[in-house]
């Protein structure tokens, strides 16, 4: 028989029964479009897990005080409390480490922040110029701090969009007003663009002033540091960087044993693939559910075949009798159950990819269609019909056409 | 030419055996038209299956055209079924969703004749059995009783078969049509040298072929010219 042959006989036995053949179908679409959508909601979430991570600034090595060590028997202070990292540590690296894009030296803390008549309570990072490229901060409006502000105290804040909306009234210009922090007035010299809130830490509710600023005015005359926040340049030396401020932080603080370091240095990669990990693990879990579904298809498609070789054992009869070898028999049944499943697969793509399409479009979620889970797909329907159809065609095939002529 | 020599067939159904043919042989020379006759249960339609190439005997050959068909794997029985033997049945089996034409192309499907040659085989097959031509790409189930038979019939003509084996060709159809059906055999046997073998339990049926095969208990009782006034008087005794 040739394949066009086979194909016009299995489309006229597919269309004999129309009905059962589309709710044979439908288990099959089901499944394929269900395994397309949970991937694809699995992936779009580790997307944007990825992305908010990565809004935090690329390639980011964050250091912190450590605990304080006390002598004798009293007890360690709180971890990050530390006085350990100074401007100089800040100074050391960046000249000392190979493949450093940036250094940022930051102190941090929450004060009450007032303009005229409004008041919040936000929290204010003293920050140098390279705060802006080492954690992906722009400015929508006027300037980030520079490096002369920071030098020359002079009293300047940038503040965040949320920010700005808490303090001034929608449609006054920002740029130019002046805020009171810690009772201090500080002139408002731009306002950065919106990143969104990741979970309790919301970006934009941020105010940035020079660092020598808060460390004279806010923190009180310290010269220590509360983050380090370093970028390396590319995202494959992260491990190497890590290292080796680790090495160079241990021999400057004098610090023999790793284990008793009085900072700590997080790798953002780190972060990424521990998220990573746990989105990954939850699309395996929603794709093994809807490969159920599909599981369940697949046995819908045998259950059919079945029947339909019952009650075409007079035709298989006929056509072994006028010179079909059981090789024809079973290719023809084979293609009839690897038609269903490879339409149904078509259609099936074709709804995940909408509804993933419409998931999107209507911003519940951010799903992305993988050109690789459309083949897998694919390919898996196709395997379905097969594995499925075998035993069906096997049974059809064997019939003797003695008996097979004589069913009622 | 079809040589039968000695043929048995015993069917074993646990400690049953149950002979259904005990030994048989005949000649049947191209051209020739042959009832096999038998009540039911007379081991007939045995033979008409080992004939067919459809089932092998126990014992003994069966020469087709020179082809030891008596002892062939289900494969190379496929092959003589499609190359050299035409099947009439008594439910006419034709395939519901298909025209009159794509069932008599059938064969040729399974042959891979290129299209356009299966289409003018398969026209030519059914001018042969007598179908009007308007009804060629009419759905089987669209056709009278009588139309059926002739596109069954154009069917086992289509791969131009040594042998056409019809297996109680009438015995769904009223006598006026199966009058007509079998008209149509015997043209098929004198105007163009078709061999054919009737199976049949009727001997008004029987009448139509030349020669009778009388088969009773699986052993040939008599076998001569259907005119014969014995063979006639023999098989109404049996009635």
């Amino acid at each position: 028989m040739t394949t066009r042959d086979i194909l016009h006989e299995t489309f006229s036995a597919l269309t004999a029964n129309k009905v059962r053949t589309s709710l044979t179908m439908l288990g099959i679409i089901i499944g394929i479009s269900s395994v397309i959508i949970m991937v694809a909601i699995g992936q779009g979430a580790q997307g944007s897990i990825q992305a908010n991570i990565q809004s935090l600034g690329s390639n980011l090595i964050e250091i912190f005080p450590g605990a304080q060590r006390s002598f004798g028997y009293g007890a360690s202070g709180g971890r990050g409390n530390a006085q350990t990292l100074t401007p100089d540590d800040a100074t050391a690296i960046s000249t000392q480490v190979a493949n450093i894009a940036d250094v940022s030296p930051e102190v941090s803390g929450r004060y009450q922040v007032t303009a005229k008549g409004t008041n919040t309570n936000t929290s204010v990072t003293g920050v140098t110029a390279a705060y802006a490229s080492v954690h992906n901060v722009q400015v929508n409006d006027g300037n980030f701090i520079t490096d002369a502000d920071s030098k020359n105290l002079s009293r300047v804040a940038v503040i965040g969009p949320t920010t700005a909306s808490d303090l001034f009234a929608t449609g006054t210009e920002p740029v130019g007003q002046t805020i009171t922090i810690k009772g201090m007035p500080f002139k408002v010299v731009g306002v950065t663009v919106s990143k969104g809130s990741s979970g309790f830490n919301n970006q934009d509710d941020a105010i940035y002033v020079p660092l020598q600023d808060a460390q004279l005015f806010l923190l009180g005359k310290t010269t220590y540091l509360s983050t380090l926040s370093i970028s390396a340049v590319s995202p494959d030396v992260m491990t190497q960087v890590q290292a080796d401020i680790t090495s160079l932080l241990l021999q400057r603080h004098n610090i023999s044993d790793p284990t008793a370091a009085d900072f700590n240095v997080l790798n953002q990669a780190s972060i990424v693939s521990a998220a990573s990990s746990v989105t990954g693990t939850f699309t395996i879990l929603l794709a093994a559910v809807a490969g159920i579904s599909l599981v369940v298809g697949g046995i819908g498609i045998m259950n059919m075949m079945l029947t339909t070789v019952t009650e075409r054992t007079r035709e298989i009869g006929l056509r072994k009798a006028i010179g079909a070898k059981r090789h024809d028999i079973n290719v023809q049944f084979i293609t009839e159950a690897v038609a269903l499943t490879v339409i149904g697969g078509a259609i099936g793509v074709l709804l995940g990819w909408g509804a993933s399409y419409t998931v999107t479009a209507l911003g519940i979620l951010q799903a992305s269609i993988s050109m690789s889970s459309v083949l897998l797909a694919f390919g898996v329907s196709a395997a379905i019909g097969i594995v499925f159809g075998y035993y069906p065609a096997r049974r059809a095939s064997r019939l003797n056409p003695i008996e097979a002529l004589r069913y009622e | 030419m079809i040589e039968v020599k000695n043929i048995t067939k015993t069917y074993v159904n646990g400690d049953n055996e149950t002979h259904a043919l005990r030994g048989v042989s005949f000649t049947i020379d191209d051209g020739e038209f042959v009832a096999i006759m038998g009540p039911s249960g007379s081991g007939k339609s045995t033979l008409m299956h080992i004939l067919g190439a459809l089932d092998t005997p126990t014992s003994g050959t069966y020469h087709l055209d020179k082809h030891d068909v008596s002892t062939l794997s289900d494969d190379e029985l496929a092959d003589i079924r499609r190359n050299r033997i035409g099947f009439v049945f008594q439910s006419f089996n034709l395939l519901p969703r298909a025209t009159a034409l794509r069932n008599v192309m059938l064969p040729l499907i399974y042959a891979e004749v290129p299209e356009k040659e299966r289409i003018k085989h398969a026209k030519a097959a059914l001018a042969n059995a007598g179908l009007d031509e308007d009804r060629y790409n009419h759905m089987s189930n669209q056709l009278s009783g009588g139309q059926i038979q002739r596109v069954a019939i154009a069917r086992a003509l289509v791969n131009n078969p040594a042998l056409i084996l019809a297996d109680e060709p009438t015995g769904n159809l009223d006598s006026h049509t199966g009058d007509i059906v079998l008209g149509t055999f015997q043209r098929l046997n004198k105007e163009y040298k078709r061999t054919i073998i009737l199976i049949t339990h009727e001997r008004e049926v029987a009448e139509h072929a030349d020669r009778i095969i009388y088969i009773k208990d699986g052993v040939i009782v008599e076998d001569g010219n259907s005119h014969d006034k014995r063979i006639i008087s023999h098989a109404k005794r049996k009635e």
